[in-house]
């Protein structure tokens, strides 16, 4: 029995920024309207909807899904929500490619959003609480911390030096300056990376990607809809996503292997034999700018320890040969969480129909994959799309 | 569309405290039983888990990092829904719908009994700009909405007082209850008011557990075993968080999950197709709220049929013969999994002195608490 085909009919996305005048609620809804307006629905064309938001704790809203079901749409419909940390962003989309895929529904609106600014003094005070309450909890760890060790493994493992990722954050900021909602563009050099301020040594101010609200959403649809609201629907090819132990500890942190694990899921299902040849333009996620380099490492679309060169190379860049986040990625365009990972699938919609403007990619790209990554160093989640 | 069966199901618990096991080991008791039960091993078989949890009520933010482990889901598809046990069913549900998996599992629990102030946490669910700093304890809610039901449906404080007495008997023949008990009315009506009309007795009270359930497509199904309990219709509903737009008087989610339920299981008539239900009861007004919303009798019926016996496990449509969240004790949002839990004991024969007889159909309706209107439906065949 073939799989029901689903596709990307559209998407919209709010500017990302600090948004004091804006409830997480409007957000929800500036996102869903644009999406939905994009490829000319109301919510009554709208079977079902699926909701992303990352942790509560960032707002103080307990079930922080169901406040957020009226800005998302979701009034009298089956509304879900899924989680999956850091990862949510693109797991949404999964999760509406399954409601569509199962044959309950026509369409799903996904919705993803974040409000990170409420959480006081800074939302770093709430990832204190996502530690083990037993084992890690009474350190006082904080993720830029967790993260430093595993860029640190990373960089020792390969005999890289901060150079040479840096790179990575000069790229996508300057990709972000073509970005309408970008947060953070910038044209800088490598040396006001390394310049910039230590937080937890290797990871200094400019190679982490700020704290954002904003919102994202996207419009899923099964083929006989598809057709008859779009001349360009792009299709769901293959999703994936592996969640690795909480042991975090445990791990060998140099390489993302669920990473791996949710990319191949994601080829076997869209066929892909060799994915380094079969896909145009990615958008791996790059809350920091070692992530990026990890990420096509662990998406195997270059060699173990071979990201960094790409980069050098210019392989990555807008023009070059595999273009890497040519929407300005977290670095440039921002970090609100969960909106961020639907950002970079938005990205690659737009990408595949030819509708990035300034930041379209040169040779009309047939296949694209998005792929998003969180809780404790510890999830994958990619989906590839395809025209 | 493909048919999808229960093929194990494995629970821990139900406790009102569980000093001695951490949720991991909840989970872990539920998952070891569900595989055992269903035959399967989860790194080689199960391809995808689907676990069930709200942070809040875990004390850890992005909780969903500590699920793998105990399940034996690690490096393998795993994901959270922050919603009822019913919600995280029909996920699981769809993923085996869509063809690419054939094998999936659900997992919901409680450790309510970490969780020293619940009712100061329920008020973080509260609507932060109007309606939270009026600083009221959130179970006003419930109080306004059974006196808005007993005036519109003419039901009697007796009646709802009925389901407690009926629900907490059913769980004394429950050895997993932690609440059964054989009450009388007076001790019910008797029992003090929290929020003009409810009464203390009408409130279930927190238990710990976990439940752990394996769906698998037909083409495997039968392989596993012989007796696969069938999904026959999901349905699910958010109506609005809006304590000031919501209907306040027909349960709306409920009728909405129901008839999405009733439409793909292909039942016209549920009073006459359906044997018995496990409906959500958090609230004793609730069950009969709830029986009329979901089409199992008409408006305002509900009261007179529990007070008729009817809805008792000898009477013409047993609700919650499990003992329901009265009886059972209230598991957080593993309670909807509960529902789901007792349906499949009684279509497999499994539910020792309680057993109904002659039941091929039942139906498990989960909603997610005050203050949401988030309900979820599923109808089970055998």
């Amino acid at each position: 029995m073939g799989m029901r085909k689903v596709a990307v009919v559209g998407a919209g996305m709010t500017k990302f920024m600090r948004r004091a005048q804006e409830t997480g609620r409007e957000l929800a809804y500036q996102a869903s309207k644009m999406a939905l307006d994009s490829c000319g629905m109301t919510l009554d064309d709208i079977d079902s909807v699926a909701l992303g938001t990352a942790p509560d704790a960032f707002d103080g809203l307990h079930m922080k899904g169901e406040y957020l079901s009226d800005g998302a749409g979701a009034w009298n419909k089956p509304y879900m929500r899924c989680y999956v940390g850091g990862g949510t962003g693109v797991f949404a989309a999964i999760q509406g490619w399954y409601h569509v895929a199962s044959g309950l529904f026509d369409t799903c609106l996904v919705v993803c959003e974040e409000k990170m600014s409420s959480c006081k003094p800074h939302p770093q005070g709430a990832f204190l609480t996502i530690f083990d309450h037993t084992t890690e909890r009474a350190l006082k760890p904080n993720l830029v911390w967790i993260f430093a060790l595993e860029m640190n493994r990373y960089m020792t493992v390969h005999g890289l030096e901060k150079k040479d990722i840096a790179r990575v954050a000069v790229k996508n900021k300057r990709n972000a300056l073509d970005h309408p909602c970008a947060q953070v563009a910038a044209d800088i050099t490598v040396e006001d990376v390394l310049n910039s301020e230590v937080l937890a040594w290797p990871v200094q101010r400019l190679d982490i990607s700020p704290t954002s609200d904003g919102a994202a959403a996207m419009v899923l649809a099964a083929e006989h809809v598809a057709k008859r609201v779009t001349d360009k629907p792009v299709w769901v090819k293959g999703v994936g996503w592996s969640l690795d132990t909480a042991y975090w500890t445990n791990r060998d942190l140099y390489y993302p292997k669920y990473v791996e694990h949710a990319a191949r899921m994601a080829y076997d299902m869209a066929g892909i034999k060799e994915p380094r040849k079969e896909i145009h333009v990615v958008e791996p996620y790059d809350p920091f700018d070692y992530k990026e380099l990890h990420h096509l490492e662990g998406l195997l679309l270059c060699e173990k320890g071979e990201a960094a060169r790409l980069t050098a190379d210019g392989v990555t860049a807008r023009d070059g040969d595999l273009p890497v986040c040519p929407s300005g990625g977290l670095l440039g365009v921002g970090n609100p969480i969960a909106a961020s990972g639907m950002m970079k699938l938005s990205e690659i919609f737009w990408q595949l129909r030819g509708e990035a403007g300034k930041r379209q990619v040169p040779g009309q790209p047939r296949t694209g994959l998005a792929q998003s990554w969180g809780d404790l160093m510890q999830v994958g989640c990619v989906v590839v799309l395809g025209i | 569309m493909r048919a999808v069966a229960i093929v194990g199901v494995g629970y821990s618990g139900f406790r009102s405290i569980t000093p001695d096991l951490s949720y991991k080991e909840l989970m872990y008791e539920a998952a070891a039983k569900a595989y055992e039960d269903a035959g399967v091993d989860p790194q080689r078989d199960i391809e995808s888990f689907v676990s069930v949890a709200e942070d809040f009520n875990e004390g850890t933010s992005i909780f969903d990092e500590y699920v793998p482990d105990q399940i034996g889901g690690a490096l393998k598809p795993v994901h959270t829904i922050p919603g009822d046990g019913i919600h995280g069913l029909i996920a699981a549900h769809m993923q085996v719908l869509t063809g690419a998996m054939n094998i999936v599992m659900v997992e919901a629990h409680s450790k309510a009994s970490n969780v020293l102030t619940p009712n100061d946490v329920l008020a973080y669910a509260m609507e932060p700009i109007y309606n939270r700093p009026l600083g009221a304890n959130p179970v006003f809610i419930a109080g306004m909405e059974m006196n808005r039901y007993l005036y519109s449906t003419g039901t009697t404080e007796a009646q709802c007082a009925q389901v407690v007495v009926k629900n907490r008997g059913n769980g004394f023949l429950n050895p997993s209850a932690a609440y059964g008990a054989r009450l009388d009315l007076e001790m019910v009506l008797g029992s003090e008011t929290v929020s003009h009309p409810l009464k203390k007795l009408e409130i279930s009270s927190h238990a710990d557990g976990a439940i752990v359930v394996v769906l698998a497509s037909s083409d495997v199904a039968e392989d596993l075993t012989d007796l696969p309990i069938w999904i026959r219709g999901v349905g699910w509903c958010n109506e609005t968080p809006s304590l000031e737009t919501r209907d306040w008087e027909g349960a709306t989610y409920a009728r909405k999950s129901a008839e999405m339920a009733y439409r793909t299981a292909g039942i016209r008539n549920p009073w006459q197709e359906i044997d018995f239900a496990e409906v959500d009861d958090t609230f004793a007004y609730k069950e009969l709220q709830h029986m009329e919303a979901l089409g199992l009798c008409r408006e305002g019926e509900a009261g007179y049929l529990v007070q008729e016996g009817e809805t008792e496990l000898d009477g013409q449509f047993p609700i919650n013969p499990s003992g329901g969240s009265l009886g059972l004790g209230h598991l957080l949002d593993a309670s909807g999994l509960a529902r789901v839990l007792e349906v499949i004991l009684q279509l497999r024969g499994e539910a020792g002195e309680r057993q109904l007889e002659d039941v091929e159909t039942g139906m498990a309706f989960g909603w997610r608490g005050i203050p949401t209107t988030s309900g979820a439906a599923v109808v089970l065949s055998v």
